[in-house]
């Protein structure tokens, strides 16, 4: 399975056509404290670019968009009764939605683990 | 951040490992690395320490100052004794307000902090309207904020006639070999207490506080969600230069006799207001739900009528429940209305609640 992270700060695991998506460690700590995620339903159609979710910190709202285009086929219905986890376990069992991809050529571009830490070192 | 005005504590904040950001032009911490909750917690629960160096501190002296600085408030001044303050507003010739600020009478005249934003303009309009008086901003000075129920003890070990004072009274003393002046107010709804210290000795002040096991730092985010609780305003956010006392439901804070006698800026329409209402109103919301509603959300009645805006709103940690403020029609003020704010283009429902969100700890 092939890890793959975004410039908006989310990593996506791909495996097949589905890919897993949530918010990256340095996002989560970015945004301190999540006191509340909305996650789109099974079935919503999202475009690469596109909003697909939103958290919130005890300080702003920030959304999370779609890292790819497709069918949103599960959401992590955990994270909406303990928001608190994706400060715990963000690149873990804090995924936020499974995606089936429409284009997997859309990943082409996207950054491994290392690009992404080389990226971060860019931003600080 | 190269042009932003860094306080006496900048350093320790850094090395608390601080999130420095820009607020009114100045380097503050918005959280330490144990994050806005948990500095909630601490100064619900115990204490936290916070810098407020970045409020402005003025001292106003010459003849019968309290008679003088009337004209600019609408509180009752002349009526409070040394060493007792008061909250008040500082009201335009509409009934706006410039700023809110805490006058603490003196033994010589008053004591006076503004928020770090009215700094400048506060002092100018203080100068313009005060020309016999001497106002001078104690640019030397820091201001820390020790709030929470174990603050008492903190302090009073350092200097035990701390423990004398009582919620919205002030005093000059020697705490820890250092000259300050201690009040016993704040912005959390705890019982607590601010310090103002020469900039030179606030570092070590700081990590005297700091050094007590019920003392642990917060920054600007907690500050704001635990005022948020409390209830109490934010200026530039709540109130501003369009709304009146009376609207943001500060009503109380118009001294009886000021009532009766009038004599400050925006006279006109405060009375008025006073004794047939305003036609809007500073309101407490609960959200249904998880989800918090911020600052710009328009709120709705029952029929789906645009009625408001809320002007603060976020997650109450304490109450773990979204909260918010909004001004809404007069008719829609009584506790238990029901309402809804518009979050991301949905309507979710919202009642009007009573403020503060959660109940005020003051030692009386």
């Amino acid at each position: 399975m092939a890890r793959y992270f975004t410039k908006d700060h989310e990593w996506l695991d791909v495996a097949g056509d589905i890919a897993t998506v949530g918010i990256t460690d340095h996002a989560q700590e970015q945004l301190g404290d999540v006191v509340f995620v909305e996650l789109p339903g099974p079935g919503t159609e999202v475009t690469k670019g596109g909003e697909a979710a939103v958290v919130e910190s005890v300080k702003a709202a920030s959304d999370v968009y779609a890292p790819a285009t497709g069918k949103v086929t599960e959401s992590n219905s955990a994270l909406e009764d303990n928001p608190a986890m994706v400060n715990e376990d963000a690149e873990g069992g804090a995924w936020f939605f499974k995606l089936e991809l429409a284009d997997k050529s859309e990943l082409e571009g996207l950054m491994d683990a290392e690009a992404y830490q080389a990226f971060l070192e860019t931003i600080e | 951040m190269t042009d932003l005005s860094t306080t006496p504590l900048d350093a320790l904040h850094r090395e608390l490992g601080g999130r420095m950001v820009d607020f009114a032009g100045w380097a503050m911490p918005v959280q330490f690395p144990t994050g806005i909750i948990k500095e909630h917690g601490q100064a619900r629960e115990r204490a936290a320490l916070f810098d407020v160096s970045h409020m402005g501190q003025v001292l106003i002296e010459g003849p019968e100052a309290a008679a003088a600085i009337e004209r600019l408030v609408p509180a009752d001044i002349q009526g409070l004794a040394p060493g007792r303050a008061r909250y008040t507003q500082l009201t335009n010739e509409s009934g706006g307000m410039i700023d809110d600020l805490i006058v603490t009478a003196t033994e010589t005249g008053l004591f006076v902090v503004v928020n770090a934003g009215g700094r400048e303009g506060d002092l100018a309009h203080l100068e313009a309207h005060l020309p016999d008086h001497d106002v001078r901003l104690l640019a030397d000075r820091a201001l820390l904020a020790l709030q929470g129920p174990a603050a008492v003890d903190v302090l009073a070990g350092l200097a035990p006639e701390v423990d004398e004072l009582a919620f919205m009274e002030s005093r000059e003393l020697v705490l820890s070999g250092l000259d300050v002046r201690v009040s016993r107010l704040g912005y959390t709804g705890e019982d607590g207490f601010e310090i103002s210290v020469h900039a030179d000795h606030a570092q070590k002040l700081a990590r005297t506080l700091l050094a007590n096991e019920n003392v642990a730092p917060a920054g600007l985010g907690a500050r704001d969600s635990l005022r948020l609780e409390a209830g109490l305003c934010l200026y530039g956010h709540d109130i501003d230069e369009t709304t009146s006392p009376v609207e943001a439901s500060l009503a109380w804070t118009i001294g009886k006799r000021r009532r009766a006698e009038g004599g400050f800026f925006g006279e006109e329409r405060i009375l008025r207001e006073l004794k047939d209402g305003p036609s809007r109103r500073l309101v407490g919301l609960r959200p249904e739900g998880r989800a918090p509603a911020r600052e710009g959300a328009a709120i709705q009645d029952e029929a789906g009528n645009r009625v408001g805006r809320v002007t603060s709103g976020g997650f109450g940690p304490t109450i773990q429940a979204p909260v918010a403020m909004g001004y809404v029609e007069n008719r829609l003020r009584e506790p238990g209305t029901r309402l809804a704010i518009e979050l991301r283009g949905k309507p979710v429902p919202a009642e009007v609640s009573k403020l503060p969100f959660v109940p005020h700890r003051y030692h009386r």
